[in-house]
């Protein structure tokens, strides 16, 4: 029924879109999820799985949409198991190493805030599949968001070692949130056609979030403007090979393996 | 062979008020909201079930139970469907559910408080330490503090009670 209102737009570009963002919150999620049994307290442990509980949630929603929409009948357990890494098209951001509790709340942070534009921008998407979805995750990332600017703050804001280290990997991450704003033909295809916005139509409002969030924290805004990219295209950094490794083990070591 | 009756959808969902919450067994599905419709498609039972959570990994042990319910009373054509839209909100936590979650001890949620991820509200709350008064569900005192945004289950953070100093778990608002 859904499926009959949404606008007709090219196949290869929705399925592109769908598994940018499908993808983004997958390979955060297991990164995330790397943390289990290792954060600092007991309460932050907790939190940061269900941080990455939910993000591989909204992955199932992504992908499946994904998958329906090829038509060629592969479900979100087959995109996310069965396809290597020059397959999948999430920003370098997400792949970056965790680093320390702080490295992964900034980076965290970096991508909530965008996370919650974009989500907040599809939740009126022409497409009701895709605005569903949005609607549904945005509730979860308005939370993520406000963990992670509250913690950044804190921590920013805090001693001088904390306060260091926080500015350290502002510093390193910064020139990986560029890549989050560049469009290319398939997000022009679908901003036309009011399905998804453009990428660059975001970067104001993040941009302001982030620059007050960081002020409060006492961090200095990086000036570079240097951008790695290539994620989004398939070109990825050498960590995304390593997460498929281990994420795909299953997989790999007994295809078809099902329980 | 005569026809059998089908029950009314009333009966189903007296049914479905029966089945507990597999996280949290002192509500039932139909108190946490989440069975959105019940109807009848010729001689198909159709069930509309909205997740809590994106990840909540109780949805799949949910739709067991409620086959395995429905299954048990004679229904033998079902059908599950996801409905997404408009999302799962505690606002569909019915007045009953919330004096069970408060008896169990855990805080039911307090309305208007869910996050939106607006800068200015989470600075104010910030200046301000929390403008969200949660009554400590064993004693009744409003001199409890956060201990995390998040718990044991993705619907739940970690408060406790300064009064008492017991520990307890807040149903989150969302």
């Amino acid at each position: 029924m859904a499926a009959a209102l949404a606008p007709v737009v090219d196949k290869a570009a929705l399925f592109e879109f769908l598994t940018r963002t499908g993808d983004n919150t997958l390979i955060l999620g297991h990164r995330v999820s790397e943390w289990c049994g290792h954060s600092p307290v007991l309460e932050e442990d907790i939190a940061l799985a269900n941080t990455a509980l939910d993000l591989i949630g909204q992955t199932q929603l992504w992908l499946g949409l994904a998958g329906e929409v090829e038509g060629k009948g592969r479900s979100a357990d087959d995109l996310a198991y069965l396809r290597d890494a020059a397959e999948f098209r999430n920003v370098l951001l997400v792949e970056r190493p965790n680093g320390d509790f702080g490295f992964t709340l900034m980076r965290q942070f970096l991508f909530d805030a965008w996370h919650f534009e974009l989500l907040t921008a599809l939740a009126g998407s022409k497409d009701p599949r895709v605005a569903e979805i949005a609607a549904k995750s945005l509730k979860e990332v308005a939370y993520h968001l406000e963990r992670s600017a509250d913690l950044v703050i804190r921590l920013g804001d805090g001693t001088p070692e904390s306060r260091k280290r926080m500015q350290d990997a502002l510093d390193e991450l910064w020139s990986y949130t560029g890549e989050l704003f560049i469009g290319d033909a398939s997000d022009d295809v679908l901003a036309e056609a009011g399905v998804a916005p453009h990428p660059a139509s975001l970067k104001d409002k993040w941009s302001v979030v982030v620059s007050r969030t960081l002020a409060e924290a006492t961090l200095k805004v990086p000036t570079s403007s240097y951008v790695h990219k290539g994620g989004k295209r398939g070109v990825h950094t050498e960590h995304l090979g390593f997460i498929l490794a281990e994420m795909q083990f299953l997989q790999r070591a007994y295809p078809g393996a099902t329980w | 062979m005569s026809r059998p009756v089908l029950p009314s959808v009333d009966q189903v969902r007296q049914w479905l008020s029966e089945v507990p919450d597999p996280e949290i067994p002192v509500i039932s599905l139909t108190d946490l909201g989440i069975i959105r419709d019940v109807a009848w498609d010729g001689d198909t039972l159709v069930v509309t079930v909205t997740p809590t959570y994106s990840g909540c990994p109780a949805t799949s042990i949910i739709n067991l139970d409620i086959e395995q319910a429905l299954r048990d009373r004679g229904i033998e054509k079902l059908r599950l469907d996801r409905r997404l839209s408009p999302p799962w909100t505690t606002d569909w936590i019915s007045a009953e559910g919330r004096e069970k979650l408060r008896a169990y001890g855990i805080a039911p949620p307090v309305e208007g408080t869910a996050a939106d991820g607006r800068l200015a509200a989470r600075v104010e709350r910030l200046a301000s330490g929390s403008n969200l008064v949660i009554p400590c569900p064993r004693c009744g005192s409003s001199r409890t503090e956060m201990v995390s945004r998040f718990g044991s289950t993705p619907c739940k953070a970690s408060w406790r009670c300064t009064e008492c100093l017991e520990p307890f778990d807040y149903f989150k608002c969302i």
